[in-house]
C-alpha cells in the first residue's frame, strides 16, 4: 500500500520506478552515514571555534611558510612519481605483452602492503652510512669515498622517493581498471591511423583516463597528506606533523584543530578544482567492454619494459619485505609470546574485515542514492560521507571520541534512569569506537570506486529495467551488482589492508588489554627498535598479500588475442 | 535476500567483540592509561599482580589519553595515568583529571624536585639528555650544554627534531636557567652548528656520529644502553660513541620523568595509590629502572651498570613542574630559529 503512495509521489522523476520499503531504507542509510562522517568533522570544527590568541601570528610567521612549502612539494613530487609509475607501468601491461609481464600483474600492486612508516624505517637503515649499501659499496672503494655515493634518504626528495614507491599502487590499480575496457574505439582507431605507442598513450588513453587517475592520485595524496610516521622521521615538515606539533607541544588542541580545518578546506578546493576541470566533458563508458588487444614487444625493448615495471615493484615491495623477513629470521620469536602473537592478529582481522563489511554497504548506500535520485543534496552526501580520508587518523579519533562518549554516556544514563546495569563504556570500551573510526575513515575508497563502476553502467540499462517492470532493487541485484564486482572487490581490498595497516586512530580508540599487529609495531618502533616489531609488521604484509594478489588476478581480463 | 548473509555475520563478529568489554569497577583491578608501551611495563605489572593480587588492565598510546580521559569523564576507567615525558603530565594536570594522591609513602621515597608540588603527580624514573660524542675524535671530557652553541663545533652537531617531547624539554629547561633572549641566541648557534637537517631518532644520532656525519649527537641515556646491550647490530654504533654527561653551566644535566597520575575520577582509587606506592618501592623501582635502563627515583636504589658506567649523574636542581611550565615557550623558540628548517 505504502509503496503505491510513495510511487504516485515518485511521478516527478523522470526515470522513477516503484519505490519500496528496501529504497527508502537505503537513502536513509546514505543520510546516517553522511551524518556518522560529519560527527567528527563538527566536533573538530568546535574544537576550532575557539579562541587561541597570538597562536596565528605565531603560525604565519615561522610555521606555516615552510610547512605549506614542504607539504605542496611532497605532494607535488609523490603525485608526479606515482602518475608516473602507475599509469605507466599500468599502460605496459595493459597493452603489451613482454616478458615476465604474467608474473609482474601480481606484483606490481604489492606495495600496497608495505605501511609508509615501514618504507622510511627500512630504507634509512639500508642507505645511511654503516648500513647494507655502504658495506656492499664498501667492497668496492674505500668506506669514506663509498659514504659520498649514499643518497640523503632524510630529506624532501628522499620522502618524495619511499612514499611514491608504496602507494604508486593506488594510481596502477585505477588506471588499470580503466585502460582495460574503455574506448576500445578511440583507441583501435589511433591505431589504424597509424598513431605511434607513445602518441596513443599521451593523446588518446591518458585523457580518456583521467577520471581514473584522478581517483588514483586523490587516494595517493590523501594519504601522503595524513602520513606522519614516515614525514617526521623522514624530517619533512608537512601539515600533519604541524598539526601534532602544535597540539602536543605549542599546547593548543584548539589551534591544532584549526591547522586540520585548514588543511581540510585546502582538500576539499583540491577536489573542486578537479571537479571542474572535469566539468562539462564525458568519458567513455561500458557500452564497449571488449578486451583490449595487448601489443607484443619484443627483444631488447620487451625486456626494457620488464625491468620499467619490476623496478617499482622491488623497491616497494620485494627491499622492505626482504628486510622484514631476515630480521624476523634473526631475532626468532624471542620477544613475542605466540599467544599474544595470534590474539594481535585476531584482532587485526577482525577489526579490519568488520570494518571493510561496513564500509562497503554503507559506500554502496550512499552512490545508490545518488544514482537513484541524482540532485544536489546526494552529491552532497557523496561528498560528506568522504570527508573522513582528509582527516588524519589521531585527528579524526580525536574528533571521535565526543560523540562516540557521547552515545556512551547518554546509554549510561539510560540504564540509571531504568534501574538497568550501566553498560559502562560501550562503544570505546569494546572496540566499536576503533571499527567506526576505521569505517569513517576510509568510506571514501569504496565510495569513490563504486561511483567510478557506477559511471560506466549506463543509464539505459536502469532504465530498460525498470521498463520490464523490476524494482529498483532488483536492477541492483541483477544488473548493477554484477557489473560492480571488480569495484567491490577493488575497494574491499584496499580498505582491509588500509585497516590493517592503521596506526593512529587504533591506538588511541582501542579498548585496554587489546593489541593490534600495528599497535605491536608501534610499541617496538616508539622504544626506537623497530626491527624488533619485524615479525608483526611481516603479519600484517603476509596478511595483506592474498587480497592484494587477488585484487591483482581479479584486475586481469583473460587473454585477449595477443 | 543476500544481503542477510554478511548482516548475520557482523552481528556475530560484533557480538564478540562487544563481549570481550572490560567490566568498569571492579575490586581487585587496576586501569592503567599508559604512554609507556604496555609490552615493556607488562612484566612490571604481573610483578604487582603477584604480590598484591590485584589485576592490571592497561591501554597504550601515544598521544591523546588525556582527551580520552577527559572525554570518558565519570565512566572513564582509568585510574592512573603513566607518562614518560613531563610534557604529557603538564597536560593531564591543565586538563584537569588528575587527583592529590595524598601518599605518605610517596613523599616519603621521591624527592620534592621529582614531585607535583600539588601532589597529583610523582616521577618514577629519570633519563638523562646527553651527548653521545665521537670516541676518535672528541676529547673533551665535560660538556656544558650553553656550550653547544660555541661555533667550534660547527658543522659538527647532529639532533632529532627540535619539537620531539625530549628537546622540548631540553629546551624549556635552558629556558627555565636563562630566560627567552639568551636561549633564542643560543639555539641559533646550535642550529648554525648542526651537520644536517633535524630528522630521525636518537638512535639514527648515534649512527650518524658513528659514521663521522657530525662529532657530536644529543640523545637519551637509555638508547645508548639498549644499543650496547640488546642490539648486536646497533653495538658498533654505541662503540664508536662515549656517552658525556652534560651540564648547565655552574648547574646539573637536565633530565626528564616517567611519571605517574591519579585520576580523578578512578573508579580503583585505592588500587591506583597502592599501584603508585608499589612503583616506587625497592624491588619495582630497581625492576622498572633496569628494564629501561633509566636511573631510579628513589634515592639508594642500585643504578644499572651500563649507565652507571656514564660516570655520576648530577641531575639539574631545577623543580621538573618548573621547566614544564617553560614547554611551550621552547616551542615558539625552536619555530622561530627555524631549527628544524
Amino acid at each position: 500500500m505504502r509503496d503505491r503512495l510513495n510511487s504516485g509521489s515518485n511521478n516527478r522523476d523522470a526515470s522513477a520506478v516503484r519505490t519500496s520499503g528496501g529504497e527508502t531504507a537505503v537513502r536513509a542509510i546514505a543520510t546516517l552515514t553522511a551524518a556518522l562522517v560529519a560527527l567528527p568533522v563538527i566536533s573538530i570544527v568546535v574544537l576550532a571555534a575557539q579562541p587561541v590568541p597570538d597562536l596565528w601570528p605565531h603560525l604565519i610567521s615561522y610555521v606555516l611558510p615552510g610547512t605549506l612549502f614542504d607539504t605542496l612539494a611532497l605532494l607535488a613530487g609523490v603525485a608526479a612519481l606515482t602518475l608516473a609509475i602507475g599509469a605507466g607501468t599500468a599502460w605496459l601491461v595493459t597493452a603489451h605483452d613482454f616478458p615476465g609481464r604474467g608474473l609482474l600483474i601480481w606484483l606490481m600492486p604489492m606495495p600496497l602492503a608495505i605501511p609508509t612508516y615501514i618504507a622510511a624505517y627500512v630504507y634509512v637503515d639500508l642507505f645511511e652510512p654503516l648500513g647494507l649499501a655502504h658495506k656492499m659499496l664498501g667492497a668496492l672503494m674505500p668506506m669514506q669515498q663509498a659514504a659520498q655515493w649514499l643518497p640523503q634518504l632524510r630529506s624532501l626528495p628522499g620522502a618524495i622517493f619511499i612514499i611514491g614507491l608504496v602507494l604508486y599502487p593506488y594510481v596502477y590499480l585505477s588506471a588499470r581498471a580503466m585502460f582495460q575496457t574503455q574506448g576500445l574505439d578511440a583507441l583501435e582507431a589511433a591505431r589504424v591511423l597509424g598513431a605511434r605507442p607513445w602518441a596513443i598513450a599521451w593523446r588518446v588513453t591518458l585523457p580518456m583516463a583521467r577520471p581514473a587517475l584522478a581517483v588514483g592520485l586523490a587516494l595517493v595524496s590523501l594519504e601522503t597528506l595524513n602520513d606522519i610516521g614516515a614525514s617526521e622521521y623522514l624530517g619533512v615538515r608537512t601539515f600533519t606533523v604541524s598539526i601534532f606539533n602544535t597540539w602536543l607541544n605549542r599546547s593548543s588542541l584548539p589551534g591544532a584543530a584549526q591547522i586540520a580545518v585548514l588543511a581540510l578546506i585546502l582538500v576539499a578546493l583540491l577536489v573542486v578544482l578537479e571537479r571542474q576541470g572535469r566539468h562539462h566533458r564525458t568519458y567513455a563508458g561500458a557500452e564497449n567492454p571488449r578486451t583490449i588487444r595487448r601489443r607484443r614487444i619484443d627483444g631488447a625493448k620487451g625486456w626494457l619494459a620488464t625491468v620499467v615495471c619490476l623496478l617499482p615493484a622491488v623497491l616497494g615491495f620485494a627491499v622492505p619485505l626482504l628486510f622484514l623477513i631476515r630480521e624476523s629470521l634473526r631475532r626468532g620469536l624471542a620477544d613475542h609470546s605466540r599467544a599474544a602473537l595470534i590474539a594481535d592478529t585476531l584482532h587485526s582481522l577482525s577489526y579490519a574485515a568488520i570494518a571493510t563489511l561496513i564500509a562497503l554497504l554503507l559506500g554502496l548506500a550512499v552512490v545508490l542514492a545518488s544514482r537513484w535520485r541524482p540532485g544536489r543534496l546526494r552529491t552532497a552526501l557523496g561528498t560528506i560521507a568522504r570527508a573522513g580520508y582528509a582527516l588524519p587518523g589521531l585527528v579524526l579519533a580525536l574528533g571521535l571520541l565526543a560523540p562516540l562518549l557521547a552515545v556512551d554516556n547518554a546509554a549510561n544514563a539510560l540504564a540509571r534512569v531504568t534501574g538497568l546495569a550501566a553498560p559502562g563504556l560501550l562503544l570505546i570500551g569494546s572496540g566499536a569506537a576503533v571499527v567506526i573510526a576505521y569505517v569513517v575513515r576510509f568510506l571514501a575508497v569504496p565510495a569513490g570506486f563504486i561511483e567510478a563502476g557506477f559511471a560506466r553502467i549506463p543509464r539505459d540499462y536502469d532504465d530498460s529495467a525498470a521498463i520490464s517492470g523490476a524494482s529498483r532493487l532488483t536492477t541492483l541485484r541483477k544488473v548493477h551488482l554484477p557489473l560492480l564486482t571488480p569495484a567491490l572487490i577493488g575497494a574491499a581490498i584496499i580498505v582491509f589492508v588500509d585497516c590493517l595497516k592503521e596506526l593512529p586512530a587504533t591506538l588511541l580508540l582501542r579498548p585496554m588489554n587489546v593489541e593490534t599487529l600495528a599497535t605491536s609495531i608501534y610499541q617496538y618502533a616508539s622504544r626506537g627498535s623497530f626491527e624488533d616489531g619485524a615479525l608483526a609488521a611481516l603479519l600484517i604484509v603476509a596478511a595483506s598479500i592474498g587480497p592484494v594478489a587477488w585484487l591483482a588476478r581479479f584486475s586481469d581480463v583473460p587473454d585477449g588475442p595477443a | 535476500m543476500s544481503n542477510h548473509h554478511p548482516a548475520r555475520a557482523a552481528l556475530m563478529f560484533c557480538a564478540i567483540l562487544f563481549s570481550a568489554a572490560p567490566a568498569l569497577a571492579q575490586s581487585g583491578e587496576v586501569n592503567v592509561y599508559s604512554y609507556r608501551e604496555s609490552k615493556l611495563v607488562q612484566p612490571l605489572f604481573d610483578a604487582f599482580t603477584k604480590d598484591t593480587g590485584i589485576k592490571v588492565n592497561i591501554v597504550s598510546a601515544s598521544s591523546g589519553l588525556e582527551q580520552r580521559i577527559k572525554t570518558e569523564g565519570a565512566s572513564s576507567p582509568a585510574d592512573v595515568l603513566l607518562t614518560v615525558d613531563i610534557g604529557r603530565i603538564d597536560e593531564a594536570v591543565a586538563a584537569g583529571i588528575s587527583q592529590p594522591i595524598k601518599s605518605e609513602a610517596v613523599t616519603k621515597a621521591v624527592p620534592a624536585q621529582y614531585r607535583d608540588p600539588n601532589d597529583n603527580w610523582t616521577g618514577i624514573s629519570m633519563r638523562a639528555r646527553v651527548i653521545y660524542a665521537s670516541k676518535e675524535r672528541v676529547k673533551q671530557d665535560a660538556i656544558t650544554y650553553e656550550e653547544l652553541a660555541d661555533p667550534k663545533w660547527k658543522g659538527k652537531i647532529c639532533i632529532r627534531s627540535g619539537q620531539h617531547i625530549y628537546n622540548n624539554a631540553l629546551f624549556a629547561a635552558y629556558l627555565a636557567h636563562h630566560g627567552e633572549a639568551k636561549t633564542e641566541e643560543w639555539l641559533r648557534g646550535v642550529k648554525a652548528n648542526l651537520a644536517q637537517k633535524p630528522s630521525g631518532g636518537d638512535r639514527e644520532t648515534a649512527r650518524d656520529v658513528a659514521a663521522a656525519k657530525c662529532d657530536l649527537g644529543i640523545g637519551n641515556t637509555y638508547y645508548w644502553a639498549l644499543m650496547m646491550n640488546k642490539d648486536a647490530d646497533k653495538k658498533p654504533w654505541a662503540e664508536a660513541t662515549r656517552v658525556v654527561l652534560p651540564t648547565f653551566a655552574g648547574g646539573g644535566t637536565h633530565v626528564n620523568l616517567s611519571g605517574v597520575l591519579l585520576i580523578k575520577t578512578a573508579p580503583n582509587r585505592a588500587n591506583g595509590v597502592k599501584l603508585i606506592e608499589w612503583l616506587l618501592g625497592d624491588t619495582a623501582q630497581q625492576l622498572y629502572a633496569d628494564a629501561n635502563y633509566e636511573y631510579p627515583v628513589r634515592a639508594g636504589v642500585a643504578i644499572n651498570p651500563t649507565i652507571a658506567g656514564y660516570g655520576t649523574l648530577n641531575p639539574d636542581k631545577l623543580p621538573i613542574a618548573d621547566i614544564a611550565k617553560q614547554r611551550k615557550a621552547a616551542a615558539a623558540l625552536v619555530d622561530k630559529v627555524g631549527f628544524d628548517n
